[in-house]
């Protein structure tokens, strides 16, 4: 039976304590082993050998850390120096108050929240703002258009993105990523709905901001995109929120189609993880393969194909379950 | 406001604004600046503004003479230093009719050929990249290396090369280069498969390249555009053809046309002209003669008669020439150089109004231009 980590404390605040303490502390060490893990992998797409710096080359993000914990924070001259200081943390803080929702292991979870679906489509938007803020407060025009487009990307991917999701809830008919966890006690719903999996890897890796979606930073066009102006660990918060963000998308993925913790032999959370790391892999091989949309064809790809695509799953869906 | 800080505005409207693509901007491939007018994502206007990198070539050629400028060429377009600098020593040999050895020839022409592979795969690369795909670049550069590796053997550099003199070249070439060249032809023909596979495939890549940076026919003769260009633009001009210079006409070779005159267009012409390349060099490889490497008599001083000579070779780019005005003495009284990447940059304006700004970087990628060859 399963047991609220938050309840098992008498004081509330300290058990929103200790979760965001566990939360950010698994994140920064995840965020810094993905690093690890892209550019390891990286190297083996591209016949190359990657970091050598301590076993495995583990010791490389380390150092990269500790130089950009280092580094003099700049704010250029003519910024927003408001908007520009918050822009980082908004963009980061979204995904450390969703991490609490998943379950990880039958038996304990952070919070069981009964409407956590919701939630988590309505919070990750807020990076969103995060990102236009960083774009228009670093008075910057290559940050501005990077924040241009990621907004309009952003807002045109969430909509598939959501569509993709109303089907399971249909067919579990909750909204607690627990229960529906529980519902895929037979066969995951990927077997299911594979379109809808399809869908939302796609949008999930545009809601990242991840090639061949990464047209907010394209670095061949606007230098760095929305943090061409960022220094020191305010970018590495922007580097922290994208990995963390993938972490996030990957999970959800995981609980909604792939069965979350279930799985034969191992414990529930290796196979939780095990899942989440492969669904991960898998957004970086589409990264180190594919070359970049380009803005407009982005936008059409969203409205045009994956829009209509997922009205139709949702339609099938519908007349399956009226009928069985 | 600190003058320093004011932005430059269109006095028209003020939805419009002005982005400086460089001076220092990743996808300039060098110190060079696109002024662009922007609506939006849409270009309204390109302006070029070169010469950040003017090094003053031509003027350096009328301080000192002929021989003492031979490292010159290679530096004006250092991913075709070979067949500049082997354009100069043939721009002076005809000029002053040196006979050159047949095995001179012959190791001319392969070390030309490799050079335009190792051109066109670091444009390769660096195109893609400039597309967002990040893998191709490197094992492009992966390639080059082996390039860049042979040819470093016999002329003792790797980039900017000095290897031709007048009458032949410095060094003989042995067994073992011929051994690497072969085997390198043999390898780079399968690599090519998969550069094809990897990138002509792809449905991304086709969305980014197909029917765009469009070059109207009408631009042909406005801007001279020669080279890959051109002939993806369905002309089959190639000097080496059309005027064969050294001893190309011996060889047999396609010059690979589309028509579309797009950036895929030209993408599908530079990978059929490393395979062209790839034959020539294994022609040259099987014939290869016995004999001098360099003439074994040149005249002690380089003083081509008084007179103007124009020589054309087909760089990776287009066509590079050389224009000597002699005044019988030692020292060229004027070389002009002209060099395919300028008139290419001439024709942005034209061929990038009304693009995306994505597109923008994706012309001026498939268009290969260097900076030092544009500013000279």
């Amino acid at each position: 039976m399963k047991t609220d980590v938050i309840q098992l404390f008498e004081n509330p605040y300290l058990a929103l304590g200790v979760t965001i303490a566990v939360i950010m502390a698994y994140l920064s060490v995840n965020a810094i082993m993905l690093i690890w893990l892209e550019r390891k992998l990286s190297a083996r797409i591209q016949r190359r050998i990657g970091p050598q710096r301590g076993p495995f080359g583990l010791m490389q993000q380390i150092f990269d850390m500790g130089k950009l914990l280092s580094k003099e924070l700049l704010t250029p001259e003519h910024a927003n120096k408001l908007l520009y200081v918050i822009a980082p943390i908004l963009v980061f803080a979204p995904v450390v108050a969703l991490s609490s929702l998943f379950p990880i292991t039958s038996t304990y979870i952070f919070h069981d929240f009964n409407i956590a679906i919701v939630l988590i489509l309505a919070i990750s938007g807020i990076n969103v703002i995060g990102i236009f803020l960083a774009g228009w407060g670093s008075n910057n025009k290559y940050a501005l258009l990077g924040a241009v487009r990621s907004v309009a990307q952003n807002i045109s991917y969430e909509i598939p993105l959501i569509l993709s999701v109303i089907p399971i809830v249909m067919i579990t008919r909750t909204m607690s990523l627990y229960d529906i966890t529980l519902a895929q006690d037979t066969y995951p719903f990927v077997l299911v709905q594979p379109i809808a999996l399809i869908i939302f890897i796609i949008s999930a890796t545009a809601e990242t901001n991840r090639a061949p979606f990464d047209i907010p930073e394209a670095e061949s066009e606007l230098v760095a995109g929305f943090h061409t102006e960022y220094s020191g660990m305010r970018f590495g918060l922007f580097f922290f929120a994208e990995y963390s963000n993938m972490i996030f998308a990957c999970a959800l993925a995981t609980v909604l189609f792939l069965g979350g913790w279930r799985g034969p032999f191992l414990p529930d959370a290796v196979w939780f993880f095990i899942k989440v790391y492969a669904l991960i892999v898998l957004m970086m091989w589409f990264r180190w393969t594919f070359p970049r949309l380009r803005f407009d064809q982005l936008m059409k790809f969203a409205w045009v194909v994956l829009v209509p695509l997922s009205l139709i799953n949702l339609l099938i869906t519908t007349l399956v379950l009226k009928i069985v | 406001m600190n003058s320093r800080f004011e932005v430059e505005q269109d006095p028209k409207s003020r939805d419009t604004y002005y982005l400086n693509m460089g001076p220092q901007h990743p996808s300039t491939h060098g110190v060079m600046r696109i002024k662009l007018h922007l609506d939006g994502e849409r270009i309204l206007s390109a302006e070029p503004i070169i010469g950040y990198g003017h090094r003053a070539h031509e003027k350096m050629a009328e301080n000192r003479d002929y021989i003492q400028f031979l490292p010159n060429p290679s530096r004006v377009d250092y991913l075709g230093g070979m067949i500049y600098n082997i354009g100069h020593c043939q721009a002076v040999e005809r000029a002053m009719d040196i006979e050159v050895p047949e095995r001179a020839e012959y190791i001319r022409i392969i070390c030309n050929e490799l050079n335009r592979i190792s051109s066109h795969l670091l444009w390769l690369g660096t195109f893609l990249m400039d597309l967002g795909a990040f893998t191709p670049f490197l094992y492009a550069f992966d390639d080059r290396e082996k390039i860049l590796d042979i040819l470093d053997r016999i002329t003792g550099s790797r980039l900017t090369y000095c290897y031709a003199r007048f009458g032949g070249v410095i060094l003989d070439i042995d067994d073992i280069f011929l051994d690497n060249v072969s085997n390198f032809c043999t390898y780079f023909v399968e690599r090519l498969k998969e550069y094809e596979k990897l990138v002509i495939g792809n449905v991304i890549f086709r969305e980014r390249t197909i029917g765009v940076g469009i070059f109207a026919p009408d631009l042909v003769q406005k801007y001279a555009i020669t080279g890959p260009c051109l002939r993806a633009m369905g002309h089959a001009h190639d000097v080496r053809k059309d005027e064969p210079y050294g001893i190309y006409d011996r060889f047999e070779f396609d010059v690979p046309t589309q028509t579309e005159g797009d950036c895929f267009a030209r993408t599908l012409v530079r990978m059929e002209e490393m395979r062209q390349s790839i034959r020539i060099i294994e022609q040259a490889v099987s014939d290869m003669p016995d004999g001098l490497f360099l003439a074994a008599r040149v005249p002690r001083r380089i003083r081509p008669p008084e007179g103007d000579y124009y020589f054309c070779v087909e760089s990776p780019r287009g066509n590079f020439g050389m224009y000597i005005a002699s005044d019988g003495s030692d020292i060229p009284f004027r070389l002009k150089l002209r060099t395919p990447s300028f008139s290419h940059i001439s024709t942005m304006p034209a061929v990038m109004a009304g693009t995306m700004l994505a597109d923008a970087v994706a012309i001026l990628g498939s268009i290969d231009i260097v900076v030092p060859e544009i500013d000279r």
